[in-house]
Protein backbone atom coordinates (compact mmCIF):
# COMPACT_ATOMS: atom_id res chain seq x y z
CA UNK A 1 0.00 0.00 0.00
CA UNK A 2 1.20 3.64 -0.81
CA UNK A 3 1.80 6.07 2.34
CA UNK A 4 1.28 9.95 1.76
CA UNK A 5 3.98 12.26 1.55
CA UNK A 6 3.40 15.47 2.92
CA UNK A 7 6.10 18.08 1.50
CA UNK A 8 6.50 21.53 3.24
CA UNK A 9 8.89 24.34 2.91
CA UNK A 10 9.89 24.89 6.16
CA UNK A 11 10.98 22.32 9.10
CA UNK A 12 8.41 23.99 11.23
CA UNK A 13 5.49 22.87 9.36
CA UNK A 14 6.84 19.87 8.89
CA UNK A 15 7.41 18.92 12.51
CA UNK A 16 3.95 20.35 12.96
CA UNK A 17 3.06 17.52 11.03
CA UNK A 18 4.89 14.72 12.47
CA UNK A 19 2.85 15.01 15.49
CA UNK A 20 0.46 13.15 13.53
CA UNK A 21 0.85 9.50 14.62
CA UNK A 22 2.58 6.84 12.59
CA UNK A 23 4.18 9.97 10.21
CA UNK A 24 8.37 9.54 9.43
CA UNK A 25 10.41 11.89 7.94
CA UNK A 26 11.86 11.31 5.17
CA UNK A 27 15.45 11.95 4.29
CA UNK A 28 16.97 10.05 1.67
CA UNK A 29 14.75 7.46 1.56
CA UNK A 30 17.47 4.23 2.91
CA UNK A 31 16.15 3.80 5.92
CA UNK A 32 12.30 4.64 6.54
CA UNK A 33 10.84 3.69 2.65
CA UNK A 34 13.34 0.70 3.31
CA UNK A 35 11.13 0.14 6.22
CA UNK A 36 7.87 0.95 4.55
CA UNK A 37 8.99 -2.29 1.64
CA UNK A 38 9.99 -4.46 4.35
CA UNK A 39 6.41 -4.20 5.60
CA UNK A 40 6.78 -2.46 8.51
CA UNK A 41 3.19 -1.07 9.31
CA UNK A 42 3.69 1.25 12.00
CA UNK A 43 4.48 4.04 9.48
CA UNK A 44 1.44 5.54 7.58
CA UNK A 45 2.76 8.42 6.15
CA UNK A 46 6.09 10.64 4.94
CA UNK A 47 6.89 13.82 5.82
CA UNK A 48 9.60 16.14 4.43
CA UNK A 49 11.00 18.97 4.17
CA UNK A 50 12.66 20.93 1.49
CA UNK A 51 14.04 23.97 3.90
CA UNK A 52 17.15 24.71 1.62
CA UNK A 53 19.43 25.37 4.76
CA UNK A 54 18.82 21.42 5.23
CA UNK A 55 21.12 20.85 2.19
CA UNK A 56 23.86 23.51 3.00
CA UNK A 57 27.51 22.87 3.72
CA UNK A 58 29.26 25.61 5.88
CA UNK A 59 32.60 26.17 6.77
CA UNK A 60 34.23 28.80 8.06
CA UNK A 61 37.13 29.37 10.45
CA UNK A 62 37.46 25.56 11.35
CA UNK A 63 34.01 25.18 12.28
CA UNK A 64 31.62 22.94 9.60
CA UNK A 65 27.61 22.95 9.86
CA UNK A 66 26.27 20.10 7.66
CA UNK A 67 22.73 20.46 6.86
CA UNK A 68 20.28 16.80 7.71
CA UNK A 69 19.69 16.76 4.34
CA UNK A 70 23.59 16.69 2.78
CA UNK A 71 24.18 13.18 1.33
CA UNK A 72 27.38 11.14 2.16
CA UNK A 73 28.42 11.41 -1.81
CA UNK A 74 28.38 15.56 -1.28
CA UNK A 75 30.57 15.45 1.87
CA UNK A 76 33.10 12.35 0.16
CA UNK A 77 33.43 15.35 -2.46
CA UNK A 78 33.57 18.34 -0.56
CA UNK A 79 37.54 20.35 -0.85
CA UNK A 80 36.88 21.22 2.79
CA UNK A 81 35.42 17.97 4.13
CA UNK A 82 38.37 16.12 2.88
CA UNK A 83 39.52 14.46 6.03
CA UNK A 84 36.31 12.90 6.75
CA UNK A 85 35.88 11.42 2.84
CA UNK A 86 36.74 8.26 3.65
CA UNK A 87 34.51 7.79 6.61
CA UNK A 88 31.68 8.81 3.88
CA UNK A 89 32.71 6.78 1.32
CA UNK A 90 32.26 3.83 3.98
CA UNK A 91 28.80 4.24 3.72
CA UNK A 92 26.66 1.83 1.42
CA UNK A 93 27.72 2.04 -2.65
CA UNK A 94 27.54 4.47 -4.69
CA UNK A 95 23.69 4.76 -5.10
CA UNK A 96 23.63 5.09 -1.36
CA UNK A 97 25.80 7.15 -1.18
CA UNK A 98 23.75 9.42 -3.55
CA UNK A 99 20.87 9.13 -1.37
CA UNK A 100 21.68 8.83 2.10
CA UNK A 101 21.88 11.77 4.65
CA UNK A 102 23.74 12.73 7.45
CA UNK A 103 20.32 13.70 9.54
CA UNK A 104 19.37 9.76 8.94
CA UNK A 105 22.60 7.85 9.79
CA UNK A 106 22.44 9.51 12.66
CA UNK A 107 19.34 7.07 13.53
CA UNK A 108 21.07 4.29 11.70
CA UNK A 109 20.75 0.87 13.87
CA UNK A 110 23.63 -1.21 13.87
CA UNK A 111 25.52 -2.63 12.11
CA UNK A 112 24.98 0.92 10.27
CA UNK A 113 25.85 4.38 10.85
CA UNK A 114 29.67 4.09 10.46
CA UNK A 115 29.85 8.42 9.43
CA UNK A 116 27.64 8.42 13.24
CA UNK A 117 31.37 7.08 14.35
CA UNK A 118 32.77 9.43 12.56
CA UNK A 119 30.31 12.13 14.62
CA UNK A 120 30.87 11.34 17.52
CA UNK A 121 34.77 11.20 17.52
CA UNK A 122 34.55 14.79 16.55
CA UNK A 123 31.80 15.37 19.49
CA UNK A 124 29.54 16.88 17.19
CA UNK A 125 26.54 18.62 18.27
CA UNK A 126 22.99 17.85 16.85
CA UNK A 127 20.67 20.82 15.94
CA UNK A 128 16.67 20.60 15.62
CA UNK A 129 14.16 23.65 16.35
CA UNK A 130 14.26 22.49 19.73
CA UNK A 131 18.16 23.70 20.31
CA UNK A 132 21.32 21.53 20.35
CA UNK A 133 22.41 18.80 22.04
CA UNK A 134 25.67 16.86 22.11
CA UNK A 135 26.04 13.71 19.80
CA UNK A 136 26.42 11.68 22.92
CA UNK A 137 23.14 12.76 24.55
CA UNK A 138 21.40 12.76 20.92
CA UNK A 139 22.29 9.22 20.52
CA UNK A 140 20.82 8.41 23.84
CA UNK A 141 17.41 9.61 23.60
CA UNK A 142 16.93 9.43 19.91
CA UNK A 143 14.23 6.82 20.24
CA UNK A 144 12.30 9.98 22.10
CA UNK A 145 13.40 13.04 19.84
CA UNK A 146 10.79 13.90 17.66
CA UNK A 147 12.10 16.82 16.36
CA UNK A 148 13.62 17.26 12.90
CA UNK A 149 17.16 17.03 12.77
CA UNK A 150 18.09 20.42 11.08
CA UNK A 151 22.37 19.81 10.63
CA UNK A 152 25.52 18.47 12.53
CA UNK A 153 28.09 20.78 14.00
CA UNK A 154 31.94 19.99 14.67
CA UNK A 155 35.27 21.31 14.55
CA UNK A 156 37.63 20.33 11.36
CA UNK A 157 40.60 18.04 13.52
CA UNK A 158 43.83 19.48 12.84
CA UNK A 159 45.62 17.76 9.87
CA UNK A 160 46.06 14.08 10.68
CA UNK A 161 44.15 14.03 13.60
CA UNK A 162 41.27 12.09 12.68
CA UNK A 163 41.47 9.05 11.77
CA UNK A 164 38.54 6.21 10.61
CA UNK A 165 38.61 2.73 10.39
CA UNK A 166 35.82 0.76 9.05
CA UNK A 167 36.57 -3.24 8.77
CA UNK A 168 33.74 -5.55 6.66
CA UNK A 169 34.29 -9.13 4.59
CA UNK A 170 32.72 -7.63 1.26
CA UNK A 171 35.52 -5.37 -0.59
CA UNK A 172 35.23 -2.68 -1.29
CA UNK A 173 31.52 -2.30 0.03
CA UNK A 174 30.03 -4.39 3.01
CA UNK A 175 28.17 -3.81 5.79
CA UNK A 176 30.29 -3.26 8.94
CA UNK A 177 32.06 -5.57 11.73
CA UNK A 178 32.83 -2.35 13.00
CA UNK A 179 33.91 0.97 12.31
CA UNK A 180 36.33 2.89 15.05
CA UNK A 181 36.85 6.85 14.61
CA UNK A 182 39.17 8.43 16.73
CA UNK A 183 40.57 12.27 17.19
CA UNK A 184 43.91 12.56 19.03
CA UNK A 185 45.77 15.17 20.01
CA UNK A 186 49.65 15.14 20.65
CA UNK A 187 51.87 17.00 23.01
CA UNK A 188 55.39 18.13 21.51
CA UNK A 189 56.99 15.07 23.04
CA UNK A 190 54.50 12.91 20.63
CA UNK A 191 52.27 11.94 24.06
CA UNK A 192 48.48 11.99 23.48
CA UNK A 193 47.62 14.87 25.37
CA UNK A 194 43.48 13.94 24.48
CA UNK A 195 42.22 11.00 22.69
CA UNK A 196 38.27 10.47 21.74
CA UNK A 197 37.60 7.01 20.36
CA UNK A 198 34.53 6.11 18.70
CA UNK A 199 33.26 2.54 17.97
CA UNK A 200 30.58 1.38 15.17
CA UNK A 201 28.76 -2.07 15.62
CA UNK A 202 29.95 -2.88 19.24
CA UNK A 203 26.60 -1.91 20.95
CA UNK A 204 23.03 -0.77 19.62
CA UNK A 205 24.15 2.48 18.36
CA UNK A 206 27.79 4.17 18.18
CA UNK A 207 29.56 4.73 21.50
CA UNK A 208 32.53 5.96 22.89
CA UNK A 209 35.30 3.60 24.13
CA UNK A 210 35.55 6.22 27.81
CA UNK A 211 38.16 3.23 29.21
CA UNK A 212 40.61 3.13 26.31
CA UNK A 213 40.65 6.92 26.10
CA UNK A 214 41.52 7.55 29.27
CA UNK A 215 44.33 4.64 29.19
CA UNK A 216 45.89 6.51 26.04
CA UNK A 217 46.20 10.14 27.76
CA UNK A 218 49.70 10.52 28.12
CA UNK A 219 50.61 7.46 26.06
CA UNK A 220 52.90 7.54 23.03
CA UNK A 221 51.28 5.60 19.71
CA UNK A 222 54.14 2.83 19.81
CA UNK A 223 53.45 -1.12 20.52
CA UNK A 224 54.04 -0.73 23.82
CA UNK A 225 52.07 3.01 24.73
CA UNK A 226 48.87 1.82 22.93
CA UNK A 227 48.66 -1.63 24.75
CA UNK A 228 47.04 -0.52 28.35
CA UNK A 229 44.49 1.18 26.01
CA UNK A 230 43.84 -2.10 23.73
CA UNK A 231 43.23 -3.79 27.26
CA UNK A 232 40.48 -2.32 27.90
CA UNK A 233 38.91 -1.10 24.61
CA UNK A 234 36.29 -3.46 24.81
CA UNK A 235 35.04 -2.45 28.42
CA UNK A 236 31.21 -1.28 28.18
CA UNK A 237 30.84 -2.98 24.96
CA UNK A 238 27.56 -5.01 24.13
CA UNK A 239 27.42 -5.95 20.54
CA UNK A 240 25.02 -7.98 18.58
CA UNK A 241 25.34 -10.97 17.30
CA UNK A 242 24.09 -10.64 13.25
CA UNK A 243 24.82 -12.62 10.28
CA UNK A 244 28.06 -10.43 10.01
CA UNK A 245 29.84 -11.36 12.84
CA UNK A 246 28.79 -12.40 16.51
CA UNK A 247 29.72 -10.75 19.31
CA UNK A 248 32.43 -13.06 20.51
CA UNK A 249 34.44 -12.23 17.09
CA UNK A 250 33.80 -8.65 17.37
CA UNK A 251 34.85 -7.97 21.11
CA UNK A 252 38.01 -10.69 20.05
CA UNK A 253 39.12 -8.16 17.05
CA UNK A 254 38.18 -4.91 17.91
CA UNK A 255 41.66 -4.25 19.93
CA UNK A 256 43.70 -5.45 17.26
CA UNK A 257 41.51 -3.12 14.50
CA UNK A 258 41.83 0.12 17.18
CA UNK A 259 45.66 -0.80 17.28
CA UNK A 260 46.20 -0.68 13.77
CA UNK A 261 44.05 2.72 13.43
CA UNK A 262 46.45 3.88 16.32
CA UNK A 263 49.77 2.87 14.96
CA UNK A 264 48.49 3.74 10.90
CA UNK B 1 -6.46 7.70 -1.53
CA UNK B 2 -6.47 11.09 -3.53
CA UNK B 3 -4.11 10.71 -6.88
CA UNK B 4 -1.20 12.87 -6.74
CA UNK B 5 0.54 14.31 -10.29
CA UNK B 6 4.05 13.11 -11.12
CA UNK B 7 6.17 14.42 -14.23
CA UNK B 8 9.58 14.30 -15.40
CA UNK B 9 11.65 13.12 -18.09
CA UNK B 10 12.47 9.68 -18.92
CA UNK B 11 14.86 8.59 -21.57
CA UNK B 12 14.30 12.48 -23.00
CA UNK B 13 11.36 12.12 -23.32
CA UNK B 14 8.10 13.76 -21.06
CA UNK B 15 6.00 11.88 -18.67
CA UNK B 16 3.29 12.70 -16.86
CA UNK B 17 1.28 10.99 -14.71
CA UNK B 18 -1.61 10.20 -11.84
CA UNK B 19 0.22 7.92 -8.92
CA UNK B 20 -1.30 7.25 -5.25
CA UNK B 21 1.05 9.38 -3.07
CA UNK B 22 3.91 7.45 -1.44
CA UNK B 23 4.86 5.06 -4.54
CA UNK B 24 8.44 4.49 -5.12
CA UNK B 25 9.59 5.45 -8.41
CA UNK B 26 10.46 2.01 -9.50
CA UNK B 27 6.56 1.09 -9.47
CA UNK B 28 5.34 4.22 -10.68
CA UNK B 29 8.09 3.58 -13.62
CA UNK B 30 7.10 -0.60 -14.10
CA UNK B 31 3.52 -0.19 -13.41
CA UNK B 32 2.45 2.99 -14.53
CA UNK B 33 4.72 4.02 -17.13
CA UNK B 34 5.70 0.56 -18.63
CA UNK B 35 9.54 0.68 -18.59
CA UNK B 36 10.67 -2.59 -16.69
CA UNK B 37 14.19 -1.79 -17.58
CA UNK B 38 14.60 -1.38 -13.70
CA UNK B 39 14.03 -4.70 -11.37
CA UNK B 40 12.55 -4.61 -8.31
CA UNK B 41 15.24 -7.18 -6.40
CA UNK B 42 15.42 -6.99 -2.43
CA UNK B 43 13.28 -3.70 -2.02
CA UNK B 44 16.02 -2.55 0.41
CA UNK B 45 18.74 -1.06 -1.25
CA UNK B 46 21.08 -3.80 -1.30
CA UNK B 47 20.82 -5.68 -4.42
CA UNK B 48 21.02 -2.47 -7.29
CA UNK B 49 18.86 -4.34 -9.31
CA UNK B 50 16.26 -1.06 -9.72
CA UNK B 51 19.61 1.68 -10.12
CA UNK B 52 18.71 4.25 -12.71
CA UNK B 53 20.34 7.78 -13.03
CA UNK B 54 18.75 11.09 -11.56
CA UNK B 55 19.29 14.08 -12.93
CA UNK B 56 22.82 12.51 -13.94
CA UNK B 57 23.13 10.48 -10.24
CA UNK B 58 23.15 6.87 -9.89
CA UNK B 59 19.80 5.98 -7.11
CA UNK B 60 17.49 3.31 -5.93
CA UNK B 61 14.15 3.17 -7.62
CA UNK B 62 12.92 1.27 -4.71
CA UNK B 63 13.63 3.82 -1.91
CA UNK B 64 13.47 6.56 -4.38
CA UNK B 65 9.49 7.88 -4.07
CA UNK B 66 8.45 9.20 -7.45
CA UNK B 67 6.60 12.35 -6.15
CA UNK B 68 10.30 13.83 -4.71
CA UNK B 69 11.43 13.54 -8.72
CA UNK B 70 9.11 15.62 -10.52
CA UNK B 71 10.99 18.08 -12.74
CA UNK B 72 13.92 15.48 -12.66
CA UNK B 73 15.22 13.97 -15.47
CA UNK B 74 15.61 9.95 -15.43
CA UNK B 75 17.68 7.64 -17.61
CA UNK B 76 17.00 4.24 -17.42
CA UNK B 77 18.68 0.96 -19.42
CA UNK B 78 15.82 0.95 -21.93
CA UNK B 79 16.64 4.56 -23.01
CA UNK B 80 20.41 3.70 -23.88
CA UNK B 81 20.28 2.31 -27.48
CA UNK B 82 19.79 4.72 -30.19
CA UNK B 83 17.87 3.65 -34.12
CA UNK B 84 18.14 -0.07 -32.83
CA UNK B 85 22.14 0.30 -31.98
CA UNK B 86 22.65 -0.80 -28.63
CA UNK B 87 24.54 1.84 -26.06
CA UNK B 88 28.78 0.49 -26.12
CA UNK B 89 27.97 -0.78 -22.65
CA UNK B 90 25.05 -3.15 -23.87
CA UNK B 91 27.36 -4.56 -26.84
CA UNK B 92 30.16 -5.33 -24.26
CA UNK B 93 28.26 -7.13 -22.36
CA UNK B 94 26.91 -9.26 -24.71
CA UNK B 95 30.22 -9.75 -26.00
CA UNK B 96 31.97 -10.68 -22.71
CA UNK B 97 28.73 -12.70 -21.75
CA UNK B 98 28.76 -10.44 -18.69
CA UNK B 99 24.82 -11.09 -18.63
CA UNK B 100 23.65 -14.47 -17.34
CA UNK B 101 20.25 -14.50 -16.20
CA UNK B 102 20.05 -11.02 -16.65
CA UNK B 103 18.48 -9.76 -13.53
CA UNK B 104 20.71 -7.56 -12.02
CA UNK B 105 21.89 -6.51 -16.24
CA UNK B 106 20.06 -3.00 -16.32
CA UNK B 107 21.09 -1.92 -12.40
CA UNK B 108 24.75 -2.93 -13.63
CA UNK B 109 24.75 -0.96 -16.94
CA UNK B 110 23.27 2.14 -15.01
CA UNK B 111 25.86 1.87 -12.69
CA UNK B 112 28.54 1.58 -15.07
CA UNK B 113 27.54 4.61 -17.28
CA UNK B 114 27.49 7.48 -14.47
CA UNK B 115 31.12 5.69 -13.94
CA UNK B 116 32.04 6.39 -17.83
CA UNK B 117 30.27 9.48 -18.15
CA UNK B 118 32.58 11.29 -15.44
CA UNK B 119 35.85 8.69 -15.62
CA UNK B 120 35.84 7.93 -19.64
CA UNK B 121 39.13 5.66 -18.99
CA UNK B 122 38.59 4.04 -15.48
CA UNK B 123 40.98 1.77 -13.65
CA UNK B 124 39.86 -1.67 -12.91
CA UNK B 125 39.62 -0.55 -9.32
CA UNK B 126 37.35 2.66 -10.11
CA UNK B 127 34.86 -0.23 -12.20
CA UNK B 128 34.56 -2.52 -9.00
CA UNK B 129 33.80 0.75 -7.26
CA UNK B 130 31.41 1.92 -9.39
CA UNK B 131 29.72 -1.65 -9.11
CA UNK B 132 30.25 -2.27 -5.83
CA UNK B 133 26.53 -1.48 -4.64
CA UNK B 134 25.10 -4.16 -7.27
CA UNK B 135 24.82 -7.65 -6.87
CA UNK B 136 24.97 -10.67 -9.67
CA UNK B 137 24.44 -14.09 -8.20
CA UNK B 138 25.72 -15.81 -11.37
CA UNK B 139 28.54 -14.32 -13.07
CA UNK B 140 31.53 -13.74 -10.31
CA UNK B 141 31.63 -10.51 -11.79
CA UNK B 142 34.38 -10.87 -13.74
CA UNK B 143 32.73 -10.83 -17.28
CA UNK B 144 31.40 -7.68 -15.81
CA UNK B 145 33.99 -5.58 -14.96
CA UNK B 146 35.74 -6.56 -18.11
CA UNK B 147 32.69 -5.53 -20.12
CA UNK B 148 33.07 -2.64 -18.94
CA UNK B 149 36.55 -1.90 -19.15
CA UNK B 150 35.85 -3.02 -22.67
CA UNK B 151 33.15 -0.38 -23.26
CA UNK B 152 35.34 2.50 -21.69
CA UNK B 153 38.47 1.78 -24.35
CA UNK B 154 35.71 1.00 -26.91
CA UNK B 155 34.24 4.72 -26.53
CA UNK B 156 37.81 6.39 -26.12
CA UNK B 157 38.26 4.92 -29.62
CA UNK B 158 35.54 6.81 -31.17
CA UNK B 159 36.28 10.20 -29.51
CA UNK B 160 39.88 9.40 -30.78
Amino acid sequence: MALALQTFSTVKDANAALKAAGTRYLGGGTLVVRAVNEGDVSVSGFVRSTEPSLSAIAVSGGKVRIGASVTMAAIARHPDLAPLARAARAVGGPAIRNMATVGGNLFAPAPYGDFTVALLALDATVSSDSGELPIETFLATRESNHAIVTAVGFSLPVEGGFRFLKVSRVKPKGVSVLSVATVLEQAPDGTVSSARIALGCMADRPMRARAAEKALAGRTLTSDGIAPALAVASDGTSPATDPIASAWYRTQVLPVHLGRLLLG
Amino acid sequence: MAKVPVQFTLNGAEKAEFIDSGTTLLNALRDKIGDTSPKGGCHQGTCGACSVIIDGELRLSCLTLAETCNGAAITTTSGLSEGGVLHPLQRAFLDAFATQCGFCTPGMIMAAKVLLDHTPSPSREDVVEALSGNICRCTGYEPIIQAVLTAARSNSQHAA
